[in-house]
């Protein structure tokens, strides 16, 4: 699959209390999670994110807390893809399982805010002008798990199979 | 090739002999924990995949702590939720009212969790269980509803780091200083992935209380868990809350370790990290004169029995400074018994602090102490990221409780030393 998005700069360190201030946490609603994404560093954020755009980070994305509400936020917001140097285990862990696609790249250095990249999926080639740079390969687990459609429908697929008791 | 006691945990609960990191498994699991916050959203998982039971009701914890009691509408039909289906689904553990506490004290104090468990917690602090030897680690709210409806989890065998320390600490040093010193030291991202093994005889010489708060920061530089040998203390600990069977490991003397780090005990001073990530760590004397608004004594890091001792002993007979509030946060309700029983809390309230009952509540910034702008607390909690406390301008500067009371009497952040 082929993205092309806008880029959204954001440092080292972005942790969830930055993607969805805890005090929003007992929304769950997605869409009201979306009007808050980011809020403490870029309050604007969510009303001039497009839907398309691609969030570009440092290293350590999305440390601190397991508020799967932080790909939620992200999401509604119609971003499909965050490129960053690294991610925090959990955070990556709620990416993937919420159908969020998170890539390993180091390019926060050489795209500029507001650049239009492409990003292939399958490969993880990510172009920009005349740069190319390519995403760390995604385990084999997590590719089943966004070939299933994310955690729940691997799941549905397993229970109807029958290889767990309980439904 | 050995294993490490976490490789022995995994293993085991994957019916395997033996694991190396990276690989991917499949494993069984003794517990499934989801808060306030995280329950909800499971729940409603749990509803798209059209489960009918969890895979076994004393197996599954709810506990009701983060804006307990409720801060609001939506906090109360969260909760009401969630009380629906644990009462549908005759859930055994679920905590809510006066039984309530931070869940990361509560599980252990109720014998919830055991020496060779396997917990997965949609909490990020989950990993404070390490203390007992058991592997526990924070997942999101889907991963604990694939864990409630079928008792397994998927997990990537971690890499090691051990940390052995060595020596006699400083007076009033806790475990909370020597996890900042770690975090400062390796960085916020210093463990990414990888499994924290504590060792040593300057371990073996803390306190139970000490070691939870150790484990419960692992994720605060990345790590997946962090784990303890079982000793004395462990079993001591284990001997009055066990109600079923369980199993001890031990790192085997070949097992492969990443890094290790070997950490001169008496060489740790009082820590603080200051804003606004965990691993920016000083030495308290280098903070002398920094102005504080708010104290805060609590939270699944120090909000133990030991730490209120340590508050109650600097604070005893002194008051809090005239423009500083602070607030002291029992746990559980047993730690609120038993600080009400040793008179920690007529020390408190002669001393002026606001004494709150068991709650998260002001370490996320949730409720009961949040931060105007430009306010600066101290906090025994274990996040002070941009906005963590409140306002997206306040400051979180992270201690022990030793320094934390003293800053509460000073008005500035301080060594006890400066004010007994």
């Amino acid at each position: 699959m082929i993205l092309k998005g806008r880029v959204w700069k954001f440092g080292d360190n972005i942790d969830t209390d930055i993607i969805i201030p805890a005090r929003y946490l007992a929304i769950t609603d997605p869409k009201a999670l979306g009007e808050h994404c980011m809020e403490p560093l870029a309050p604007l954020f969510h009303k001039e994110v497009k839907p398309g755009d691609i969030i570009v980070g440092g290293f350590n994305f999305g440390c601190g807390s397991s508020r799967e509400h932080a790909p939620i936020a992200i999401s509604a917001l119609g971003i499909s893809l965050i490129i960053a140097k690294s991610f925090a285990r959990i955070f990556y862990r709620n990416g993937f399982n919420k159908g969020l696609a998170l890539l390993e790249a180091n390019i926060a250095g050489d795209v500029e805010d507001g650049e239009i990249i492409e990003v292939d999926l399958s490969s993880g080639v990510i172009t920009w002008k005349d740069k190319e740079a390519k995403a760390k390969p995604i385990p084999p687990f997590m590719e089943e798990l966004i070939n299933a459609g994310g955690l729940i429908n691997y799941l549905k697929k397993n229970l109807e199979e029958g290889k767990h008791e309980s439904i | 090739m050995g294993m490490t006691i976490t490789e022995k945990i995994l293993a085991s609960h994957a019916g395997k002999a033996y694991v190396e990191p990276g690989e991917i498994i499949d494993a069984e699991i003794d517990l499934a924990l989801a808060n306030d916050i995280t329950a909800p959203l499971s729940l409603e998982e749990f509803e798209k995949v059209g489960a009918t039971k969890v895979f076994d009701n004393d197996k599954v914890v709810f506990v009701l702590d983060h804006f307990t009691p409720n801060k609001d509408i939506l906090s109360a039909e969260n909760c009401k939720k969630i009380r629906e289906f644990s009462i549908k689904h005759s859930i055994t553990h679920f905590y809510e009212g006066g039984q309530c506490g931070v869940e990361h004290a509560l599980l252990p104090e109720a014998g919830l969790v055991l020496p060779g468990d396997l917990v997965i917690g949609a909490d990020s602090h989950t990993c404070t269980y390490g203390a007992l030897g058991a592997f526990a680690t924070g997942m999101g709210s889907t991963d604990i509803t694939y864990g409630m409806v079928t008792g397994r989890t998927w997990l990537k065998v971690p890499e090691n780091i051990k940390f052995i320390c060595h020596g006699k600490w400083q007076e009033w040093v806790t475990g909370k200083d020597l996890i900042l010193h770690i975090i400062g030291k390796i960085g916020v991202d210093g463990a990414l992935y990888a499994s924290m093994e504590f060792d040593g005889e300057a371990i073996a010489a803390l306190s139970m209380d000490s070691r939870f708060t150790i484990a419960n920061m692992a994720i605060e530089a990345g790590g997946k868990n962090g784990i303890f040998k079982v000793d004395e203390k462990t079993l001591e600990y284990v001997k009055e809350r066990s109600m079923r069977p369980y199993r001890v490991f031990e790192s085997d003397k070949d097992a492969k370790y990443r890094e290790v780090y070997e950490i001169d005990a008496g060489s740790i001073g009082l820590n603080v990290a200051c804003p606004s990530l965990p691993s920016n760590v000083k030495n308290v004397d280098e903070l002398k004169g920094v102005h504080v608004d708010q104290v805060i004594i609590g939270s699944c890091t120090n909000g133990r029995i030991e730490d209120l001792e340590i508050a109650a002993r600097i604070l005893k007979g002194r008051k809090t400074a005239k423009h500083t509030r602070c607030i002291v946060i029992p746990a559980t309700p047993k730690i609120y018994a038993e600080a009400l029983k040793r008179g920690f809390f007529e020390v408190f309230l002669e001393a002026e602090c606001i004494i709150s009952p068991p709650t998260c509540g002001p370490c996320l910034g949730g409720h009961m102490g949040i931060l105007a702008k430009g306010e600066r607390a101290v906090a025994t909690t274990n996040r002070n990221f941009i906005g963590r406390m409140g306002h997206p301008e306040s400051e979180v500067y992270l201690s022990g409780p030793a320094v934390a009371a003293a800053s509460a009497i000073k008005g500035e952040i301080a060594h006890p030393r400066e004010v007994l």
